[in-house]
């Protein structure tokens, strides 16, 4: 590692970050693109914070997470709530009440991120992935049943503050952050706990904190996209957050690769626009995405697969967390 | 009184579909140690080939019945070879997302074909209501009584008395130990799917009868549902499958009508949560410790 952080390697990722900015900034504001191709910049961001950060708690810690979108509904939410309640009683200038906005909908969103994490102390594989489905499927009931939410009308009149400018700066800081995240100490961690979490206890790791820390960091996340979420729309209902939401993010992570930060940003990129090219199809795009999944964890485990990681044509996987040996 | 008496046996009704639904999810975890997501969706196979074979085919009603129930046993048989098999090797993360890609690929296959638009199905049970003192029991609540207990006692003897029955529990065991004793071990596993995948398909009749509309994300509510009643009741444990169901429909039953609509839901969810982190295998699961 090289000393301080302007290094010649961060110089070149800062610019390329700047050109991008400004590649999108020259087609937002020119006449290149139609305004529907515009619409889409949006979400493409959302569904990348959403995707990186679910990969942190998929991917690298190892467990399955079905309630990402629960998160989502909780900063969502949250967030909305405070800015319609700065807009109407408060002075705070637009973009300020913005960012409170967005902060509190993370912060939220992370304390039920140690909710969740409750459940983490005792339970593993199946049994977490399912009491996290359980999590998104309540919080979804509740958004619904409360009034201050709107219950299933919805909540609306949320200020559309949410523009390409808000999104890209929060995609590169959610990369930045999680990435930097996953390559410290702290991630090191969480990684070793996925390949052999009681080797990882063995030498004195607290197993179940670093698993709490892994689901508060993606809540955390999964609520600022949330938020921004909230903010495009201009109204929010419950339906928007249900388990196919979660699914629809595990499916990017899953075709972008688990454990990879690229692999998430560029399948969130394509999964998003795939659709819109494939209008005439949109019947066969559940199709599409089924089949993927299938095809793509067969050819994981088949011995094609291992072939040609063994050629050195392929990355190696990273190791799931393997079948632990039941005693009788 | 009786308003809570007719609660409880629309509970125990619902309640014993999910138990029927739960028994699949619960034998296949047993032998092949996974979460078969895709279950949930056999229910929605087996509704909507009981509605073609009796609207286009012009069926009768137990031919067809039972030409349903066949044809969800062999697709469980199927889906267990195709997708299942080669990944029995592979992490548990691996297997679940190809579940729930199978889940979603009959789900999608039925949007093809049936597309989203629920097709009304009148249903096959006509049987009049019974009045008992002031308590009033429509006839589809008895029917579905009586299938369901006869499915469950008939699995229970299965299980216990038959050979076949005896080969299922000793894989759930040990795969390898019962591969040593000569159990086919690949031909008990499809023997598991297709049991379970019927047991799907008569939930499925009996879910439909009741609601009498039919659409491509059917099964997903009951089976989520159904799975969260074969956890509850220890996955892997077949009387905690039928206990779990049974339970899970009465509470459900008792919030929707004396708390509120809304939540029953959360309601049913909360109560999971709560049994998991008391007793992380379930009230009859067994309890399992990790060697290393």
């Amino acid at each position: 590692m090289g000393k301080g952080i302007f290094t010649v390697k961060n110089l070149i990722k800062l610019a390329a970050v700047i050109a991008v900015y400004l590649i999108i900034m020259t087609v937002m504001e020119g006449n290149f693109a139609t305004r529907h191709f515009k619409s889409l910049l949006v979400p493409i961001g959302i569904n990348i914070i959403l995707a990186v950060s679910l990969n942190i708690t998929t991917g690298f810690l190892g467990e399955l997470s079905l309630g990402h979108a629960g998160f989502m509904a909780i900063g969502a939410y949250s967030g909305a709530l405070f800015t319609i309640f700065a807009e109407n009683h408060t002075g705070i200038p637009n973009s300020l009440a913005f960012l409170i906005g967005i902060i509190i909908g993370g912060i939220v969103a992370a304390l039920f991120g140690v909710v969740i994490g409750i459940p983490v102390l005792r339970l593993k594989g199946d049994y977490l992935a399912i009491v996290t489905l359980a999590f998104g499927e309540i919080v979804r009931s509740i958004v619904n049943f409360l009034s201050v939410t709107g219950g299933a009308r919805g909540l609306s009149g949320i200020p559309r503050y949410t523009n390409y400018k808000w999104t890209y700066a929060f995609v590169i800081i959610t990369i930045v952050l999680l990435a930097n995240f996953v390559k410290s100490r702290y991630g090191r961690v969480i990684s070793s706990i996925r390949d052999n979490s009681i080797a990882a206890e063995s030498i004195g790791i607290k197993v179940s904190n670093y698993k709490i820390m892994a689901f508060v960091i993606a809540a955390f996340f999964a609520g600022v996209a949330g938020v921004l979420f909230g903010h495009n729309l201009s109204i929010l209902k419950p339906g928007n957050f249900d388990y196919n939401k979660s699914i629809e993010i595990l499916v990017i992570v899953v075709l972008g690769g688990m454990g990879s930060i690229p692999g998430s940003v560029i399948s969130a990129i394509i999964l998003t626009l795939l659709p819109e090219f494939l209008r005439g199809a949109s019947n066969y795009r559940m199709l599409l995405y089924s089949l993927a999944l299938i095809l793509i964890m067969l050819f994981n485990s088949s011995e094609i697969r291992q072939r040609l990681e063994d050629s050195g044509k392929f990355p190696k996987l990273p190791k799931l967390p393997k079948l632990k040996a039941r005693a009788r | 009184m009786e308003s809570i008496i007719e609660q409880f046996i629309n509970g125990l009704r619902s309640g014993s579909i999910y138990a029927l639904i739960a028994l699949g999810y619960t034998m296949v975890y047993g032998i092949a140690k996974m979460i078969n997501f895709a279950h949930g969706d056999i229910i929605m196979v087996g509704a909507y080939v009981l509605y073609v074979s009796i609207t286009d085919l012009k069926m009768p009603v137990i031919p067809a019945v039972l030409f349903t129930i066949i044809v969800c046993a062999i697709l469980g048989i199927v889906i267990e070879k195709v997708a299942y098999k080669p990944l029995r090797k592979a992490p548990p993360l691996a297997v679940l997302i190809t579940a729930i890609g199978v889940s979603y690929l009959l789900q999608s296959v039925a949007l093809l074909i049936f597309t989203a638009n629920p097709i009304t199905f009148k249903s096959i049970i006509n049987l009049d209501t019974i009045k008992i003192g002031g308590i009033t029991i429509p006839g589809i609540t008895i029917v579905t009584l009586v299938v369901t207990s006869v499915c469950m006692i008939a699995l229970t003897l299965f299980i216990n008395k038959t050979k076949a029955g005896s080969a299922m529990r000793a894989v759930s065991e040990d795969k390898a130990a019962a591969q040593l004793m000569g159990i086919n071990v690949n031909r008990t596993i499809s023997l598991t799917f297709a049991i379970g995948s019927a047991l799907a398909a008569v939930a499925g009749i009996m879910f439909i009868c009741q609601f009498q509309s039919i659409k491509p994300t059917l099964g997903a509510l009951p089976g989520i549902k159904a799975f969260v009643a074969a956890v509850l009741g220890g996955i892997g444990s077949v009387p905690g499958a039928m206990l779990g169901g049974i339970l899970l429909g009465v509470i459900e039953s008792l919030s929707k009508a004396y708390l509120s609509t809304e939540l029953s839901d959360a309601i049913v969810f909360g109560v999971l949560v709560i049994v998991l982190l008391v007793k992380p295998s379930g009230l009859l699961g067994k309890n399992r410790i990790e060697k290393v």
